[in-house]
């Protein structure tokens, strides 16, 4: 006992003694805030639960999602071996949901390393540089935010065909402009502080300045912004999958799962509700985690 | 040997009809080794001029002579090897995110230093500050700790002039008290030449050897600081600012 | 023989953080009859915790312990919220550092002197704005009317400062606490508004409770003056008597502030002995 107690003393110090002493205890503290948020802890716990289903697929999963039983169409919930039932060609819809997570974070992953990078390039950027830099940018980030989402993935499965890659890359060429803005109104506000003037005058360039003084700070807010926008990415890609853009049958992605049980809603409800739970479900804990990630990182609540 | 000749200084903010004049005709000169204050109250231009000889000011004309070498439009890399500036708020000067060992890192980085480690714990020596501050971050620091690490900042490149921008108006009294003390010390050692800007006349006659008066962008009287302590002022707006801050 | 406007009885101001509880201020006891009191301290001293706590400004997790602050005899630790908020502006008010930042940005000031007076009296509209132009003249603005229409940011530091005078005292208050009111204005408009703020204070027979940092500004300027340090009062004196002050912080102050008329190479550097912060809490109390 004594040793983790000092251990946490450690970690809580006012006097680092080297740097990774000091960014262990930066971290520590940050954690220490965010677990006294009983809802972000619900939102990262369902998630981490997310990582581990997908992740443990061919072990957790009763059958394979993939096999057919046609004499077991449609069986409701708690049937014999399929506790969430199955759906119209006999699958069993638990097995579907659990290696669909498996695509629901691939998308989640794919978009989230796409946006808000593209979109924090552009923003600072633009911000920093000013002038004719920032209008250009500006009026490009402008263009791609007229394109409506569900439009520009249509345009790209008739140019491209359908398929999950080709639905995350309209996703994320939607989703990149607002994060733009938000890393250009961040660093427009860094830009003019007396910290910025200070490496100005050892000499510093413009990369320097942009990747290690303003990066580090545009960063937090975009990592709220990012996972509160999940949800709504989540839902997007379920809507591609949904209207057969995204991924292609028999790929139990969840959105395709509901447009497959679109037809039984009346009489056999539980093909379509469960991936609808199961996106909602994940949508939540996005925006739990969202909101407790802003409590910690947003620089207004005090640092 | 003049360290710094500033002549006709205008400095202005935007153009045309939104124009703002911060400074109008300024000239002062200040020899090496000396300690020279500029004062005036909000809006006099004075902490422009520090900006404007930096070079984050940059609608300027007018001449400004550094160690004899005149300055243009873009600030050569050894112009920050000989001045370097410390600014006013302690609390927006340093990084929120960059922890002491990495300002003072970088700085020194960035001037081509290679024994980067050892000029680090020379330099928190030298302003008083231990090696425990080394890998503070800046909410881990008072005021007048941070206040340390940006004079530590400001001397990592060896320069020979200091432009202070009102260095201890957000301080504490007794913390002021310190941070002048090191800062007299730092200049007889090193031989320093400093351009000192304060609204506190009392810190101005304690640090200074000469003074400006700056009213509305323009120098109104230039004097010694012993007139300034017989109170002997020559131009009405310095008597007035003389009276008020007694 | 003066009545006691104040009395503040052993007051406590706690915070809980992570490292455990933080005193702010330590058993502050003093009283206010109708004169200017000023509190000296630096930050950190809890001079401006202590004025807020007085109008229970302070929220939880804040915890603010006294064995009294009694109002003329009525004790306020005892009052429901419902009951401060008639204390608040119509007995006691507060003057705060920055007009920038207490002026509301999206209201004309005419609209919010008026509103500060209707809160707290039956007057019609344009009674208030009799009363607020006459408000308006007592804090030596000249044009009134102007003033009345305009918004917070086309005034300059000293009107701004002014104004929030003349919305703070427009209720006819008994106490004014003015925390750091000329911190943030120059030199020489700081004089110009110390001069109205003790003009109407003396016109009113109202006690003032100054909160500083400058402590040749207190003692030129107030009756009494409370010296703070670490959450206690370390020393009490008359402003007048302030340079022949006994204890060793007091002296420390004086002796590191760097003066025209008496110049030194080196300023006196406060050495802080921890004593200051573990003896008890000097009585302000008369």
């Amino acid at each position: 006992m004594a040793e983790t107690q000092t251990l946490r003393e450690w970690l809580l110090t006012e006097t680092p003694t080297s740097r990774r002493h000091a960014k262990m205890s930066a971290l520590y503290q940050g954690w220490l805030s965010f677990r006294s948020n009983t809802m972000a802890m619900i939102g990262l716990g369902i998630l981490v639960a997310l990582v581990v289903v997908a992740a443990g697929a061919p072990l957790i999963a009763p059958h394979d999602p993939f096999v057919q039983e046609l004499s077991n169409r449609l069986a409701p919930l708690g049937a014999e071996g399929h506790i969430l039932g199955t759906d119209s060609l006999g699958r069993d819809i638990l097995s579907r949901l659990i290696y669909g997570a498996r695509i629901t974070l691939y998308i989640v992953a794919l978009v989230a390393l796409i946006a808000p990078i593209a979109g924090l390039l552009v923003g600072t950027v633009s911000g920093y540089v000013g002038g004719w830099t920032d209008t250009v940018l500006m009026r490009i980030t402008d263009i791609f935010l007229a394109f409506p989402r569900l439009v520009l993935a249509l345009a790209f499965v008739a140019a491209l065909g359908a398929g999950i890659e080709n639905a995350v890359l309209a996703i994320s060429l939607t989703a990149w402009p607002p994060y733009a803005r938000i890393a250009r109104a961040e660093t427009l506000t860094i830009r003019s502080s007396d910290y910025i003037s200070a490496i100005k005058l050892q000499g510093a360039g413009a990369l320097r300045i942009i990747t290690k003084h303003i990066w580090p700070l545009c960063i937090s807010s975009l990592i709220v912004r990012v996972t509160l926008d999940m949800a709504g990415i989540i839902l997007a890609a379920a809507g591609l999958g949904f209207l057969g853009l995204g991924a292609q049958p028999p790929s139990p992605e969840w959105g395709a799962m509901i447009s497959e049980g679109r037809r039984f809603i009346l009489d056999h409800w539980w093909v379509a509700t469960m991936p609808g739970l199961a996106i909602f479900t994940v949508s939540l804990a996005f925006n739990l985690l969202g909101d407790g990630l802003r409590d910690v990182l947003d620089p207004k609540a005090g640092e | 040997m003049s360290m710094l000749t500033v002549e006709n200084l205008n400095v202005w903010f935007g153009s045309n009809r939104d124009r703002v004049d911060a400074v109008i005709g300024a000239s002062f000169e200040i020899p090496r080794g000396e300690s020279f204050g500029l004062v005036g109250e909000s809006g006099s231009g004075k902490s422009t001029i520090l900006r404007a000889i930096t070079g984050l000011a940059p609608d300027w004309s007018g001449a400004i002579t550094v160690d004899g070498q005149q300055i243009g439009k873009v600030r050569p890399k050894t112009f920050f090897k000989t001045v370097q500036m410390v600014f006013q708020d302690p609390y927006a000067s340093l990084h929120p995110r960059h922890s002491v060992d990495q300002v003072l890192g970088e700085t020194l980085h960035l001037h081509g230093f290679k024994d980067i480690d050892s000029r680090v714990v020379k330099l928190l020596d030298d302003v008083g500050l231990g090696q425990k501050f080394r890998f503070r971050y800046p909410h881990q620091l008072s005021g007048g700790q941070r206040q340390r690490v940006a004079i530590a900042r400001a001397l990592a490149p060896e320069p020979a002039l200091l432009l202070l921008d009102e260095p201890t108006s957000a301080l504490d009294v007794s913390v002021q008290a310190e941070i002048l003390n090191l800062l007299a010390d730092l200049r007889a050692d090193r031989g320093l030449t400093y351009l000192m800007v304060s609204h506190d006349l009392s810190v101005v006659g304690h640090m200074c050897d000469r003074l400006a008066v700056m009213k509305d962008g323009e120098i109104v009287e230039v004097l010694d600081v012993a007139a300034l302590r017989a109170m002997e002022a020559a131009h009405p707006y310095s008597k007035q600012l003389l009276e008020a801050s007694v | 023989m003066m009545t006691n406007l104040l009395d503040v009885e052993n007051l406590w101001v706690k915070f809980p953080t992570r490292q455990g509880v933080f005193d702010a201020v330590r058993g502050v006891s003093f009283t206010l009859g109708r004169e200017r009191l000023g509190i000296v301290g630096e930050s950190g001293s809890g001079k401006s915790m202590t004025g807020r706590a007085i109008l229970r400004l302070i929220r939880p997790p804040g915890i603010v312990e006294a064995d009294q602050i009694a109002l003329e005899g009525v004790d306020l630790m005892q009052k429901s919220e419902k009951d401060m908020r008639a204390v608040r502006g119509q007995r006691i008010s507060m003057v705060m550092q920055d007009p920038k930042f207490s002026l509301n940005p999206v209201m004309t000031i005419g609209d919010q002197i008026m509103e500060a007076y209707r809160l707290h009296s039956k007057a019609s509209k344009s009674e208030a704005y009799a009363k607020s132009l006459e408000m308006l003249e007592a804090v030596s603005i000249r044009n009134p009317e102007r003033v009345m229409r305009a918004y917070p940011h086309e005034m300059s530091g000293g009107m701004g400062q002014r104004i929030m005078i003349a919305m703070m005292l427009i209720p006819n208050p008994e106490i004014l606490i003015a925390d750091e009111p000329t911190s943030a204005l120059d030199v020489s408009v700081q004089r110009q508004v110390l001069d109205i703020m003790d003009r109407l204070v003396k016109e009113r027979g109202m006690g003032l409770i100054f909160i500083s940092h400058d402590l040749n500004l207190v003692a030129d300027f107030c009756d009494r003056v409370l010296i703070m340090y670490a959450g206690r009062i370390v020393e009490v004196c008359d402003a007048d008597k302030l340079h022949e002050a006994q204890h060793p912080y007091t002296r420390g102050l004086l002796n590191s502030l760097p003066r025209l008329d008496a110049p030194r190479k080196r300023l006196e550097v406060l050495q802080r002995d921890p004593q200051w912060s573990t003896a008890p809490s000097v009585s302000g109390r008369i």
